[in-house]
């Protein structure tokens, strides 16, 4: 036999410290991120940031223009629409993420269950599924509404939340359940199977961890459909109320009489919604990318 | 097969150069995010008119790049041509507008390619899809296109051709449709075809039919042609002239018999003697190249291959050595090729000089580890419009496997092996019969008795690729079964237990952080291979664990399984659809045609003397890797195909395409019966 001594070397790759490999690889995501630390914070600490109470009525300044003393300008009650803006937030991210972070994570799992389990289990899964999707989203949330009432618990109401991401369950679940079909079929999802693990270990092991990339996209992508959910119920009186102050309701209320005199109204909660979706986005597929191995260095 | 004569195409302006294609200093780039990667380096080979020219290489050695280059089809824009020219007819093929490539390209040069499940369109008719050319290149009328596809699927040997035209691809078995491809590449009467690995997702029987098509159209109507791939023995059958590749440049050139017969260059050496032969006895050990071709974005300085060449000196790390004329029409790139050439690849240490008989082995024939009776699983695949259909995959099966015994299963796709691997490790459930593993029945158990059994019996899998869970490091990956089952106390035990493991099948420690992408094919199949050792097995199903691998890399990974397999006293249960490849590994064999067995024996009885007429056929398919053997071989090509398992033919299920076959056959199933001591099988003509 063939003795000859073959030495072959290798680079070991030098792992660095995970958030920083994230800002590094991933700018636009590390931007998107700090979109909504930044949001957060403000929202957070919205009675320090605010220069109004959001509440204060001030007649004498109607409609006011965008100035000096209202960056952002003022509603039909003489409001400052940046302190408003800023009090939304609260509303608009706690319910926004909150909602599509249950409704996509159940959604998730009930998708990964139905297409693991297969047959009869999958039939009955995707049937209710159906019936749910069967419902337009907003007769649906106002149902939920209407059934379980307010419940607040830390200022949210958390009915609210259930009412919005219920309807996105059966969306993601329709996504997620097409990916974990065809992971289901891999070797190592045998592999796993014939090592007789048990079938939890295998779902939340093997099977979910590999269908995260439609997870987070559906995931961010329904922030947006959340925030904008939330506005329309508030606009039927189902979700936040006036005097409140909610991005959807500012934008649903009153801003679309006057969007002619005062267009700062409609403008600038749009456009907070839109920063808060684009940053999610960014957010959202940068995680993507970073989670998975193949991408990472 | 009584040819058609080919329509005639207008004939192109007569060129001085007696070379039909010419690839001169072709460099490739691809630009990725992490460097360019050199795909092709420099490689220069020409091509006659009516010749066959193989280019042979392992994957990612650039030879399917070399020639998407020569269509210019690289994936832009990551690919590019960053030099040399390529003169087809004289003209450079590199500088041509895209107006007149596209004229080029399915009319003077047509393409084949692997895998003829996904490269014709299910949602078009075939017809649509050969005329399709003839329309566009030749502005035919319809009427004529037509005609002239059913002139071109009489010619590669399809049935009915008429009625074929109007149907769609879901309806042709994988042969068929390669068939199909080779009619469209030779709808326009092109001059030069190029195959870039035609029969590699085909099974050996079709394989065979496949490769003699192609040899006959090529030489009755004159095409050149390249063929592109790694089998050895299908070069050999085929080939006039033979370009081996390796990383990215071309290591040697020559007429195929010459470089069989003689290679010049170690790689050629290496890659000749690291595939297992049914034409000659069975060593020891498979012979190996150690370790694994360079990464091109940071290749080494010298001779590519010199980290693996046993033969390699100092010069060859630091000097690139060039393609040089070593011998009358030989070429190499190994400043020791004319020692090579004088002293043999025994001299310098390439190949061992001592022939080494396998060693018995001392098996006892008594209580069986497993035990296989009358096993069946089928499938219902009834749909809302098929009312009860079902696929028989494994149709009665008996079989039994010693201690330490190695069984092959060989059969070709569709027949059922892969079934029957999958209904021992339960992941099928059994339909009929009994399987006996260690003496107790384990077809239908269930919970804590199927998890102990599971402990027990292990499997490996074709596909290194999607074997492993991509989200897991290797470390994990090890470890988990035995955390699952605490086989070790803790997750530092299992992680020192899991390096151990990678150390025994011939990978490094610090391989444990990495990921499974970031390793290769051979090294992702070695931790399969320690997964499935980390449950402390005492069987191993086998499913196909080589056939996805380079030839180099797969005797590396034979012969680790019959270390592993001394040392641990593993069973194995070896799932392969390579007969050399069986023949090496195997104590003895079992071969399956349509769910049923055909012959059962020992290995050299059944390599020696075959019984049953599949088996012969099956060993006749197969190609040899020398030129010299296969032009004197006569063999016989099995024709038609695997009948469908969903309406297997009555009687004998081989009878569709057994030469011995005669009315007794379609009525009667024949038993497996011992036709001589210890050999078996099923066939009334014995």
């Amino acid at each position: 036999m063939n003795t000859a001594a073959v030495t072959i070397t290798y680079k070991v790759p030098v792992r660095r410290h995970p958030v920083r490999l994230f800002i590094t690889q991933q700018p636009l995501g590390a931007a998107g991120l700090i979109i909504i630390v930044l949001m957060a914070i403000a929202a957070m600490f919205a009675p320090w940031v605010a220069p109004y109470d959001p509440l204060a009525i001030n007649y004498n300044a109607m409609l006011a223009r965008p100035s000096a003393e209202h960056w952002l300008g003022t509603d039909s009650f003489g409001r400052d629409v940046l302190s408003r803006i800023i009090y939304g937030a609260r509303t608009a991210l706690a319910v926004g993420f909150l909602a599509s972070f249950i409704g996509s994570t159940i959604g998730a799992i009930v998708g990964v269950v139905s297409a693991y389990f297969g047959g009869k289990t999958d039939m009955v899964i995707q049937r209710i599924m159906d019936v749910i999707l069967s419902f337009p989203i907003i007769v649906l949330a106002i149902t939920v509404v209407a059934v379980l009432g307010k419940n607040i618990v830390f200022g949210l109401d958390i009915n609210l939340v259930i009412a919005i991401g219920l309807p996105m369950v059966p969306k993601v679940a329709r996504v997620v359940r097409s990916s974990a079909l065809a992971i289901r079929e891999l070797p190592y999802i045998d592999a796993a199977r014939t090592a007789g693990f048990s079938h939890l270990r295998i779902i939340f092991r093997h099977i979910l961890p590999n269908v995260v990339a439609p997870y987070l996209i559906m995931l961010t992508a329904f922030v947006a459909q959340a925030i904008l959910a939330e506005a329309s119920l508030s606009f039927l009186g189902l979700g936040v109320t006036e005097p409140t102050p909610s991005w959807g309701l500012m934008l649903s209320g009153a801003a679309a009489d006057f969007y002619e005199q005062a267009p700062w109204m409609i403008v600038f909660p749009g456009l907070a919604i839109s920063l808060a979706v684009f940053a999610f986005n960014l957010f959202g597929d940068s995680l993507r990318d970073w989670l998975d191995p193949k991408i990472k260095l | 097969m009584d040819l058609p004569v080919a329509t005639p195409v207008a004939p192109s302006l007569a060129t001085s150069s007696p070379w039909l294609l010419e690839v001169e200093d072709l460099h490739v780039h691809f630009v990725t995010s992490s460097g360019v990667v050199r795909a092709v380096e420099g490689i220069s080979y020409k091509v006659k008119a009516g010749e066959v020219v193989a280019l042979v290489g392992e994957s990612g050695c650039g030879k399917s790049v070399s020639s998407l280059a020569i269509m210019r089809l690289l994936a832009k824009p990551a690919g590019r041509v960053v030099g040399g020219r390529i003169l087809f007819e004289g003209r450079n093929l590199l500088e041509l507008p895209d107006e007149q490539m596209r004229e080029i390209r399915g009319r003077d040069i047509s393409m084949i390619f692997q895998e003829p499940m996904t490269s014709l369109n299910p949602v078009l008719t075939i017809g649509f899809q050969i005329t399709e050319p003839l329309l566009i290149h030749l502005g035919m009328t319809m009427e004529a296109a037509r005609r002239r596809a059913v002139e071109l699927l009489k010619m590669v040997g399809l049935p009915d051709p008429a009625r074929r035209l109007d149907q769609y691809t879901p309806q042709f078995s994988g042969g068929m449709r390669q068939r199909v491809m080779i009619a469209i590449g030779l709808a326009c009467n092109p001059k030069l075809i190029i195959a870039d690995e035609p029969t590699t997702a085909l099974d050996v029987t079709i394989q065979a039919q496949i490769l003699k098509l192609m040899k006959d159209l090529s030489r009755d109507l004159n095409i050149a042609l390249v063929v592109i791939t790694h089998n050895l023995g299908v070069v050999a059958r085929y080939a006039d002239r033979v370009n081996v590749m390796y990383a990215a440049r071309m290591a040697e050139q020559g007429s195929a018999t010459d470089v069989f017969a003689s290679p010049m260059h170690p790689y050629t050496t290496g890659l000749l003697r690291s595939v297992p032969r049914l034409d000659q006895p069975r060593g020891r050990r498979l012979e190996t190249i150690e370790g694994l071709p360079p990464n091109l974005l940071e290749a080494p300085p010298g001779c590519r291959f010199a980290p693996r060449c046993p033969a390699r000196q100092d010069a060859c790390i630091r000097v690139l050595p060039e393609l040089e004329l070593v011998a009358p029409h030989r070429y190499s790139a190994c400043i020791r090729a004319r020692e090579l050439a004088r002293v043999g690849p025994t001299g310098l240490g390439l190949q061992s000089a001592t022939f080494e008989r396998p060693q018995p082995k001392a098996l006892t024939r008594g209580e069986p580890l497993l035990d296989v009776q009358g096993l069946k699983t089928y499938f219902d695949v009834s749909s809302g419009l098929k009312r009860h259909a079902v696929v028989r995959a494994v149709d009665g099966l008996s079989f039994d496997i010693q201690r330490g015994e190695t069984v092959g299963l060989v059969g070709e796709s569709g027949c059922g092996k892969t079934t029957v691997g999958r209904t021992l490790l339960r992941l099928e459930n059994a339909t009929a019969g009994k399987i006996m593993f260690d003496g107790k029945d384990v077809t239908a158990i269930s919970g804590d008795t199927l998890k102990s059994y599971r402990r027990q019996i292990q499997v490996i899998f074709q596909d290194p690729y999607s074997s492993l869970n991509p989200r897991m490091t290797i470390g994990q990956i090890i470890a988990e079964p035995m955390l699952v089952y605490k086989l070790q106390p803790n997750r530092a035990a299992a992680k020192a237990k899991a390096a151990e493991l990678l150390t025994q099948v011939g990978l490094f420690e610090y391989m444990i952080e990495r990921y499974p992408h970031e390793l290769s094919g051979g090294q992702r199949q070695r931790v399969g291979i320690a997964r499935a050792l980390a449950m402390k097995p005492s069987f191993i199903v086998c499913d196909e664990p080589v056939s996805a691998l380079d030839v180099s890399i797969q005797a590396q990974i034979i012969n680790l399984l019959e270390d592993l397999q001394q040392k641990f006293g593993l069973t194995y249960l070896f799932i392969a659809h390579d007969l050399a490849v069986v023949r090496h590994i195997s104590d003895r064999v079992v071969v399956m045609y349509l769910g049923k067995v055909m012959e059962i024996a020992d290995r050299d009885a059944l390599y020696a003397d075959p019984l049953h007429p599949y088996t012969q056929a099956l060993l006749d398919a197969v190609p040899v890797p020398d030129p010299a053997l296969e032009v004197s071989r006569r063999y016989k090509v099995l024709s038609g195909e695997v009948p469908s398992p969903l309406n297997p033919p009555r009687g004998c299920v081989f009878h569709t395409r057994c030469p011995l076959a005669d009315d007794e056959c379609k009525m009667n199933i024949p038993e497996l019966r011992e036709v001589r001591p210890r050999h078996y099988a099923a066939c009334i003509k014995l």
